[in-house]
């Protein structure tokens, strides 16, 4: 995978989990403020990462730390590396 | 104490999605009953059931329905309904003078679907953020308060299949004695098989598959069993002087409510039991006993509990019954809506100028003997009514209303 194809494919994931337009989906864009998730939502975000890329996310702190899209591109992007 | 009035209503049932298309069913004395083919496979000793038909779930996002049951996404539909009729917009209720209380006693799917993602995944953290939320039976209130952002009381009544009627009975009280100013208030049952399994198990369902129309007889010497329906239905509960203040149309009075136990068995109800819920919502309302002219029954069609209700009717009304009828004959038992539905049925018929037959009444047995059973639809509706539910363990639930 591409590091294009694997942003495509979380951003699809998401949007499609959270029902969330592709327009506001940019790197800088908040997940809380600006595209609405809530801290429950991260639970499900998890869950949906772990099924698109068959990787599992343990680390806890890691996604407590996310705050914006590209934050999220970041951290499966060094799973998926670390896989390889 | 405050006068109760009933300024709007909504349902989503067996019968239809919306006043007119229930309105309808009723008076064509049209059955909402089906055969589910999936209980037959799977080993149900009866495969009869109520079903919600062209139901839209769209009308919430996926993320508000994450965490809400099927049944919660139709009492939401049915509260948008009843607040429409209301004439009340989103920033009349967002106060805390606005209430929400609705009958539920189980929320099952949600329970087994967190077990077996546990059991699957081997991680809790797979089970997902929305479950929880879902697996409760206050999930219908939980979730209303978030989407209608009322700040009054926010609960949900579990008393088996008497929920709704005290649902509505505690939110008039509410009301009655000054403490809220309106209430969003009703009952929610699901419809799936695996609610409904363990009952089937104790062989209360009726096994008339030939003809499900003609399954459910309440006070019918054939009766057989019940049928498991369900469904949501919203009432809306205001002051009546601050509902005519602002100009609703009244549709009725919630006149009184009256609730009892039976202090005795856990399946079979007693002779006694509801008819001093019924004296009790007579007595909170003024009206004498002559003055009901119609009695929503709670008769499910088994054989035990219609022949127990007959004799509590007749223990209240003596020889003289008003006409009687229990729309369950056309819904099957909508189990912890029904108090609820029953209210909100009855509203339609005042409405729509008509009274509903008792569906498949042909002749009674010694224990439902001497009630006046309406056999064909009335053209007339019905003015003073009382609304009676019962649920496992003998809790009572009567309700008096009056329609002008």
């Amino acid at each position: 995978m591409t590091e294009q194809e694997v942003i495509e494919l979380i951003d699809s994931s998401l949007a499609e989990e959270f029902e969330l337009d592709r327009v506001d989906m940019t790197p800088e864009a908040n997940i809380y403020e600006e595209l609405g998730l809530d801290s429950l939502d991260t639970v499900d975000m998890v869950i949906v990462l772990e099924g698109a890329f068959d990787f599992k996310i343990r680390e806890e702190e890691a996604v407590r730390a996310i705050r914006t899209l590209g934050d999220i591109h970041r951290f499966v992007l060094e799973k998926v590396a670390d896989q390889n | 104490m405050y006068r109760v009035a009933i300024t709007g209503i909504g349902i989503v049932s067996c019968l239809g999605n919306d006043l007119s298309s229930v309105g309808n069913a009723l008076r064509e004395g049209r059955s909402g009953i089906v055969i589910d083919p999936q209980r037959i496979e799977l080993g149900f000793r009866s495969p009869l059931t109520g079903q919600i038909q062209d139901f839209d779930s769209s009308i919430l996002s996926r993320k508000q329905r994450k965490t809400m049951p099927d049944f919660a996404v139709w009492t939401y539909a049915s509260a948008c309904a009843a607040l429409e009729l209301a004439g009340l917009a989103a920033e009349a209720i967002q106060n805390e003078q606005t209430g929400l209380i609705y009958g539920c006693d189980s929320s099952c799917v949600a329970a087994i679907e967190q077990v077996d993602a546990l059991r699957d995944r081997g991680e809790t953290k797979a089970i997902g953020s929305g479950q929880v939320f879902r697996s409760m039976t206050s999930s219908v209130t939980m979730n209303l308060n978030t989407l209608f952002k009322t700040r009054g009381a926010c609960w949900t009544l579990s008393s088996a299949c008497s929920s709704g009627g005290h649902a509505l009975g505690q939110a008039a009280d509410l009301i009655r004695l000054g403490r809220q100013e309106r209430m969003i208030c009703g009952g929610a049952q699901e419809i799936n098989w695996q609610s409904m399994c363990s009952f089937d198990g104790l062989g209360a369902f009726s096994v008339r598959l030939d003809n499900p129309p003609a399954a459910c007889r309440p006070f019918d010497a054939d009766r057989d069993g019940l049928v498991p329906s369900g469904g949501a239905a919203t009432v809306i509960l205001e002051r009546y002087d601050l509902a005519e203040q602002r100009g609703a149309t009244i549709l009725g009075e919630l006149l009184g409510y009256g609730f009892s136990s039976d202090g005795a068995q856990l399946s079979v109800p007693s002779e006694d039991g509801l008819s001093r819920a019924m004296i009790a919502a007579l007595e909170q309302s003024g009206l004498a006993v002559a003055e009901i002219d119609y009695l929503c029954a709670h008769a499910t069609s088994t054989l035990a509990g219609d022949a127990a209700e007959a004799a509590n009717i007749r223990r209240v009304f003596g020889s003289r019954t008003p006409g009687i009828s229990s729309l369950k004959s056309m819904t099957g038992h909508e189990l912890w809506m029904s108090g609820a539905s029953q209210v909100v049925y009855t509203t339609i018929m005042a409405m729509q100028g008509f009274t509903a037959a008792n569906l498949n009444f042909n002749k009674p047995d010694e224990g439902t003997a001497g009630l006046n059973i309406i056999r064909e639809t009335i053209p007339q509706p019905p003015r003073k009514v009382l609304c009676s539910s019962a649920g496992f363990g003998g809790t009572n639930s009567s309700l008096v209303i009056a329609f002008t």
